[in-house]
């Protein structure tokens, strides 16, 4: 496109309506938005008038007359600060929405409990009952003595640690306040199954993992009433955020823009290189060492490339074959809405099991293929005894041992460590085996 | 072409073949007619997918790639767990719902907007409960914000670990919410609205989330938010009605808020006492860390978006955020820190919202120590990673907003380092 003088001459004309408008409206957003546009304009008639030879002058001057007229339009807005982009408008309380909540929803879900104790129901318990109900509902993910399983959290010992490299931070030797504890495991745990536990379970289990924490002794009763005098060992332990005092003041300077340092060099390669396929990710270790990666100076980097033509062609590899999706295992038709049914009540498991395409051992053993398996006989999973001795003798889940089993766990396999209360319903009983039946190898 | 693309190890050994395909279509000298040219194509002659085969509609399969992903060993399990935000493919500032990372301590759940309730009691004059419909009656405001685990980084205190912007800064998203001010709800319930009172929100999941929030910030910028991007909030970011503390860690951005308790203290809950706080060297640590402090870090190139093509024009972008307000200004490093360049932003910052910056350079193939570095309204300095450590040590897990580099090859491959 060639730039012809005339060009302008509408676009000046459209400025002369936008000026009109931006005055006819006193709000300064949008008069501070005409600006921006009349400022660019004004640019345009400036960059014209260098270049335009005889017409150079009168638009200069008229440039100028616009330049005048904006600083007419910004005094306008300023004078007039009312803008039609608002905050949503404060009240007084007097919309009348909502309902009052009653005492008896608000006992309900107001359970939090405060560092002072208050907050805490009546009861008591001690570590001894706390023990039981430890091994019972805790210890598959946490350890029989809250040592902790796999990744899960480590809730005993670490004391004198904090100051380490990887402290072992635990209720014992981090937790500042006894009430985070009862509170959280009250409200929380156990996982899965949260506020399933009574006010009595909840201190009997603190006043275990104090004992765990060798802080008391195992005849120690935990009740409401002498809770708050209770000071835990890491009381004093916090300092509220003191970044502003520490770093802000000295990470607020104009920053270093030139020969800010002198050689740099890598000095550490990504540990894990992560590779992403269609579906999730796989992390392998990164062999690659330092050797022959540049140091930088200003100058720039130690090692530049022979020629900075396009890297020479490499023979293109052929097509890769797309990656097969997974085979999901089809139910009946007729099915179809018990399995879906039983997908929902899976839930109430899918903290502990895992099933499905990819499924791997979690607290307790993935379950593909669940239905005519012998009894304890995935690879890699610790079973419990009473699983153990059921490999042993060959038994092999069918419909109706699973239904025995997920009806009451610990009467039909004594001695297992599944904490889970049982199904209660029939039709649950059902879905959740028309479920597992679907999900195959 | 498509192989190109797709973020893979794979296709980063591929390196030098995406070159030499990257130079027929873009180069200038074509030797050969192009066939996607010359050839009429089936989907020039043919017809395509109809109105409603797609109700809602989902990115093309040729952008599954483009998803968040988790890394599994880092948690014990999914359902308590977190995923990453796929930055490095991700353009412009506002993060699709459908790929912003998710975090949960229960799994996320499935609660109808008909079975909501929202309470709001402690020092309040008149205890309330609302419905869903009840919120969406109150004046309600629209604004962007950027959402940050306090743990994003935290992988990388101990060193270069994890090679990918999605793994290493993709615990963030950025979204558009529609809500109701906290403050609104607080004066409806008739609140002690005292500087020296806290306001206690909790979560409607089995995990209970609760935090503590002073009086001071519930009153200025929280929103209890029920719409994200235009739409309903998904699942997996506390359908229906999630809380937002603009340029606060994410955790305290209860979702399936359920509860606001106004209380004389904080309520010292498990998330603020023996999670989201940090052991300084010397074994004591650091509590109430709620801000998070500018940030940036370069999304392309980076390990999974090495450069596709030789030198010549390469377009470094990436993104800029901080808690304290507008990002005024971001510096780019090619060389490791030593020399700095100033980028240009995409656009003005929002306060308190992810910032696009760019850096346009005519590449030589030479490699580079890529690094950004960001700026608040404050005058803040984005710190380096040593700054960080000569601070606070190497125990710390959160808030770890230290620069980053990225080590870029001849051949354009790009990997997570630290430098000297």
């Amino acid at each position: 496109m060639s730039k012809s003088p005339n060009i302008l001459i509408p676009a000046m004309g459209g400025t002369a309506l936008v000026l009109g408008l931006a005055f006819g409206i006193s709000s300064r957003e949008y008069g501070a938005a005409k600006i921006d546009s009349l400022e660019t304009r004004v640019a345009q008639v400036e960059a014209h008038a260098s270049s335009a030879g005889q017409k150079a002058k009168s638009e200069a001057a008229r440039a100028a007359a616009l330049e005048a007229q904006i600083a007419e339009v910004q005094a306008a807005a300023a004078a007039n600060p009312k803008t039609l982009t608002m905050p949503a408008p404060q009240s007084d309380g007097a919309y009348g929405l909502g309902r009052s909540a009653l005492a008896e929803e608000i006992a309900a879900w107001d359970v939090d409990v405060l560092p002072d104790g208050r907050g805490l129901p009546e009861g008591s318990g001690d570590a001894f009952d706390g023990e039981e109900v430890f091994a019972d509902k805790c210890a598959s993910c946490h350890g029989d003595f809250a040592e902790g399983v796999d990744n899960w959290p480590v809730l005993a010992g670490g004391f004198d640690t904090l100051a380490d490299k990887d402290p072992v931070k635990t209720v014992g030797s981090y937790w500042p306040y006894l009430s985070t504890v009862w509170d959280y495991i009250h409200r929380s745990m156990p996982f899965g199954e949260a506020g399933t536990l009574t006010a009595d379970e909840t201190y009997a289990i603190v006043a275990y993992i104090l004992y765990s924490n060798d802080l008391v002794e195992d005849d120690f009763v935990l009740s409401h009433e002498n809770f708050a005098a209770f000071d835990m060992h890491n009381k004093g332990g916090f300092v509220v955020d003191d970044r502003p005092e520490l770093e802000y003041a000295s990470w607020r300077a104009e920053p270093c823009m030139s020969d800010c340092k002198g050689e740099v060099k890598v000095t550490m390669r990504s540990v894990f290189l992560v590779e992403t396929p269609e579906v999730g990710t796989v992390s392998v270790m990164n062999h690659g060492t330092l050797d022959g990666v540049p140091s930088f100076t200003a100058d720039g980097p130690s090692f530049i490339p022979v020629s900075t033509s396009p890297a020479p062609q490499a023979e293109p590899e052929p097509a890769t074959q797309p990656v097969p999706k997974p085979v999901e295992a089809a139910a009946s038709p007729g099915e179809d809405a018990l399995v879906a049914a039983g997908e929902k009540v899976f839930k109430k498991c899918k903290a502990c099991h895992q099933v499905g395409a990819g499924a791997k051992n979690r607290s307790g053993p993935q379950l593909n293929g669940l239905i005519g398996r012998t009894m304890g006989s995935v690879d890699g999973f610790r079973y419990s005894k009473v699983f153990a001795q059921a490999l042993e003798e060959g038994r092999v889940w069918d419909e109706e041992s699973l239904v025995a089993f997920l009806t009451k766990p610990k009467t039909y396999m004594k001695g297992t460590k599944m904490s889970f209360a049982g199904l209660k319903k029939d039709a649950d009983l059902d879905a959740i085996t028309a479920y597992l039946k679907s999900v195959g190898e | 072409m498509d192989e190109m693309f797709k973020p893979s190890r794979r296709a980063f050994l591929r390196g030098s073949a995406a070159v030499a395909a990257g130079t027929v279509a873009g180069g200038a000298a074509a030797q050969v007619p192009d066939p996607l040219i010359t050839e009429l194509q089936d989907w020039a002659s043919y017809t395509g997918a109809g109105v409603d085969e797609t109700p809602y509609g989902m990115p093309i399969s040729y952008e599954s790639h483009v998803i968040r992903r988790n890394v599994e060993w880092l948690t014990a399990s999914p359902i308590s767990s977190i995923n990453f935000t796929p930055i490095h493919a991700l353009e412009g500032t506002i993060t699709p719902q459908g790929c912003a990372f998710e975090r949960h301590h229960s799994g996320a759940i499935e609660l109808r907007k008909e079975d909501y309730r929202l309470m709001i009691n402690g020092l309040v004059e008149k205890p309330l409960v609302f419905t869903y419909e009840d919120l969406e009656r109150f004046p309600r405001e629209n604004h962007v914000y950027f959402c940050e685990c306090a743990a994003n980084t935290g992988m990388e205190w101990a060193g270069a670990q994890l090679n990918g912007a999605q793994f290493t800064h993709g615990m963030i998203h950025n979204m558009e919410y529609t809500g109701v001010p906290l403050r609104t709800l607080l004066v409806e319930a008739g609140a002690d609205l005292d500087q020296d009172k806290w306001v206690y929100v909790e979560g409607a999941d089995a995990s209970s989330n609760g935090r503590s929030i002073p009086m001071e910030k519930a009153l200025d910028d929280v929103l209890v938010a029920f719409k994200a991007n235009g739409e309903a909030l998904r699942m997996e970011h506390g359908y229906p009605v999630r809380l937002v503390v603009p340029g606060w860690e994410g955790n305290m951005w209860v979702k399936w808020l359920r509860r606001i308790e106004v209380v004389d203290r904080a309520v010292e809950s498990r998330e603020e006492t023996s999670k989201y706080t940090d052991v300084y060297e010397d074994g004591t640590a650091r509590k109430w860390t709620w801000v998070m402090d500018a940030k940036s870090v370069i999304t392309s190139p980076s390990p999974q978006m090495p450069i596709p093509h030789g030198p010549g024009p390469l377009v470094i972008s990436g993104l800029a955020w901080s808690g304290h307000g507008q990002i005024t200004r971001v510096d780019v490093s090619r060389d490791g820190g030593i020399t700095w360049e100033t980028a240009r932003l995409g656009k003005q910052g929002d306060t308190k919202a992810l910032t696009r910056f760019y850096l346009d350079i005519n590449w030589d193939g030479a490699p580079m120590l890529l690094q950004a570095r960001a700026m608040d309204e404050t005058g803040y300095v984005q710190p380096t990673k040593s700054q960080l450590r000569a601070q606070r040590g190497e125990n710390a897990v959160y808030h770890n907003n230290c620069i980053q580099t990225w080590y870029v090859n001849e051949k354009g491959v790009a990997e997570n380092v630290e430098v000297s």
